[in-house]
């Protein structure tokens, strides 16, 4: 079982992003769960979601303590929640930054990091606002490419599917930062 | 066809396939996006019912009774304070034997606020005449509605039924689910046949007041009938249910790993889902343990349970809630069956209020525990409450 634990903030579409990419796993033929952590939401307010996806029927119906992966939306939740509990030591990080791996890890002490400047690419294809970009379209992307677990194309159609508005722009922006994310680590 | 649905948007489906014509409802968190989604479906003309907006729960279930006194089916949906505050009207429902279908998610009451799961509001109804189902996953929950509308809406039943799920960990979360065909699920339920219906060609009134002399005490009797034929009509209902789409639901206990087992866990919801996983992990170890999912707690399948405390040497119960009586409420009923039918040890354990997660680790020591006790043959307490804050044993 692969267990994959999102971090944002309130609004910036974190539980929707576990949902998707739960959407991506099942239409490749695999058992899903996505779920939140429920607390009571408000616009900025640090945010926790969930994906399981296993290659049978998943029984598990707790939260998730021990994540292969580990999603950043929002690089300023790096100092406000432990985003590294409970990750096992060859799971992966993925932080939407500008900043490069190797410099993240000054901040995060683990060894493999990804980064991708999901915020950029949301602006360019016009998601959310300049100020409030939507990202969660894009992080997915770079997941894909981050666990080799699902296939762009997947990915991308399953946003197609989900996405309320903006659909191929969505998809887009998981394209690029599927080819932009930098990986750091063994 | 499979889909991606959470278990509210799994109940909304199970209503929308079974056809009600009327839905009355109030939102309540974690149970509004059930109505909504129900709301959208009819907004959109893919469900063709009238839907009810009402100030309260109360009137929720008085629409769904009034409506289905008039010969439709209705379905509705509640959680916690919206359940208790329909209380009176839910035993209304039943004695006035209107086979209403209403979804339930289980979340604990207050206070303090607390908006997570908890079995304190369904059990709080256990006495309502209501038949009670409780599910693990999400295609159970859309399957149950269906099957619930068959089973009681049988003449010989007549009795209004909760589909109950486990608030977030069902309720917001999202699975692979099995949406039947519209066709075959119309196949299965029928029409909706009333045994008796407010009619203005032929009129007559029902509740009306009646002495001590006059039949209150038989309609109540023949409730307690209906209850106990309910356990042959359920039976009949799964197994055709499973045969027409493909499923594998047992009527009333899930067993899991309980042959030669030392010592079984016996639970309601989504624990026993957990459970399975921990039985694999432990059987692998060498501990012989199973676990049993009750699915329907009204009507209480007596000899079901009893015939499941042949095959072990104790039973653990978990309850996710807490009646204040002789330890929670499966628990009671659990060893009230069980009295002068075998002395092997039952012990509570009351874990998971108000949604405290429940881990495969803290389930491993409730085994271990129970093993001890099996090997013992007495429990060293009757009631343990598992993984109070500061209880190191548990944590």
């Amino acid at each position: 079982m692969i267990e994959i634990r999102f971090h944002g903030r309130g609004g910036q579409g974190s539980v929707i992003a576990s949902k998707i990419l739960a959407k991506a796993f099942f239409m490749e033929g695999k058992y899903v769960s996505a779920f939140p952590y429920y607390g009571v939401e408000r616009r900025g307010a640090p945010v926790t979601a969930f994906t399981r996806m296993d290659e049978k029927p998943i029984r598990a119906k707790y939260q998730i303590y021990e994540p292969n992966f580990v999603i950043v939306l929002d690089p300023s939740l790096l100092s406000a929640v432990n985003v590294l509990k409970g990750i096992k030591e060859d799971g992966y990080v993925i932080v939407n930054t500008m900043k490069k791996p190797e410099e993240m890890r000054k901040k995060l002490n683990f060894k493999n990091i990804a980064t991708v400047d999901a915020t950029s690419i949301a602006i360019k294809h016009r998601l959310g606002s300049q100020a409030a970009p939507i990202v969660n379209t894009a992080i997915l992307g770079a997941f894909a490419k981050v666990s080799g677990l699902v296939k762009i194309e997947t990915v991308m159609d399953a946003i197609r599917q989900a996405a309320p508005a903006k659909q191929e722009e969505n998809a887009q922006a998981a394209k690029d930062a599927y080819e932009s994310v930098i990986m750091g680590g063994d | 066809m499979k889909m991606i649905l959470t278990g509210n948007e799994s109940a909304a489906w199970g209503a929308r396939l079974s056809r009600p014509k009327v839905i009355a409802a109030y939102p309540i968190t974690p149970q509004t996006s059930i109505i909504e989604t129900i709301a959208s479906f009819i907004a959109n003309g893919e469900m063709d019912a009238r839907y009810i907006r009402v100030e309260s729960e109360h009137s929720a279930m008085a629409a769904c009774i009034a409506a289905q006194n008039t010969g439709v089916r209705t379905y509705t949906a509640t959680s916690a304070h919206g359940l208790a505050l329909m209380h009176e009207v839910l035993i209304w429902a039943s004695g006035a034997r209107l086979p209403i279908v209403m979804s339930v998610v289980n979340r604990a009451m207050a206070p303090p606020w607390s908006v997570w799961t908890d079995q304190l509001d369904t059990m709080a109804e256990r006495d309502s005449g209501w038949i009670q189902v409780y599910t693990q996953n999400n295609q159970e929950v859309l399957d149950s509605i269906i099957m619930s509308y068959k089973i009681a809406e049988k003449h010989n039943i007549l009795l209004p039924t909760m589909v109950i799920e486990d608030a977030f960990i069902l309720s917001h979360t999202s699975e692979g689910v099995d949406v039947p065909e519209q066709k075959k699920v119309d196949d299965f339920i029928g029409e909706y046949n009333p045994a008796f219906k407010l009619d203005p060609e032929e009129p007559a009134g029902f509740g009306s007041l009646i002495m001590p002399e006059g039949p209150y005490m038989e309609f109540r009797y023949k409730m307690a009938l209906a209850m106990e034929e309910a356990k042959k009509e359920i039976k009949k209902v799964v197994e055709e249910f499973n045969e027409t789409f493909n499923r594998n639901y047992s009527p009333f206990i899930e067993e899991y790993r309980t042959e030669d087992a030392d010592a079984i866990m016996f639970v309601l919801g989504t624990i026993g889902s957990t459970a399975k996983d921990v039985v694999d992990s432990m059987r692998s170890e060498g501990y012989k343990v199973g676990v049993a999912r009750l699915r329907y707690f009204r009507p209480f399948p007596a000899e079901e349970v009893r015939r499941l405390a042949k095959k072990t040497n104790m039973i653990g119960v978990v309850d996710r809630s807490y009646s204040f009586g002789p330890g929670a409420d499966l628990f009671a009923e659990t060893k009230s069956v069980l009295y002068n039918h075998t002395d092997i040890p039952v012990k509570n354990y009351v874990m998971g209020l108000g949604g405290r997660d429940i881990t495969p680790a803290i389930l491993r020591k409730v085994f271990l525990d129970m093993l001890h006790i099996a090997k013992e043959g007495v429990a060293d307490k009757e009631i343990e409450w598992v993984g109070l804050q500061g209880d190191e044993r548990w944590s």
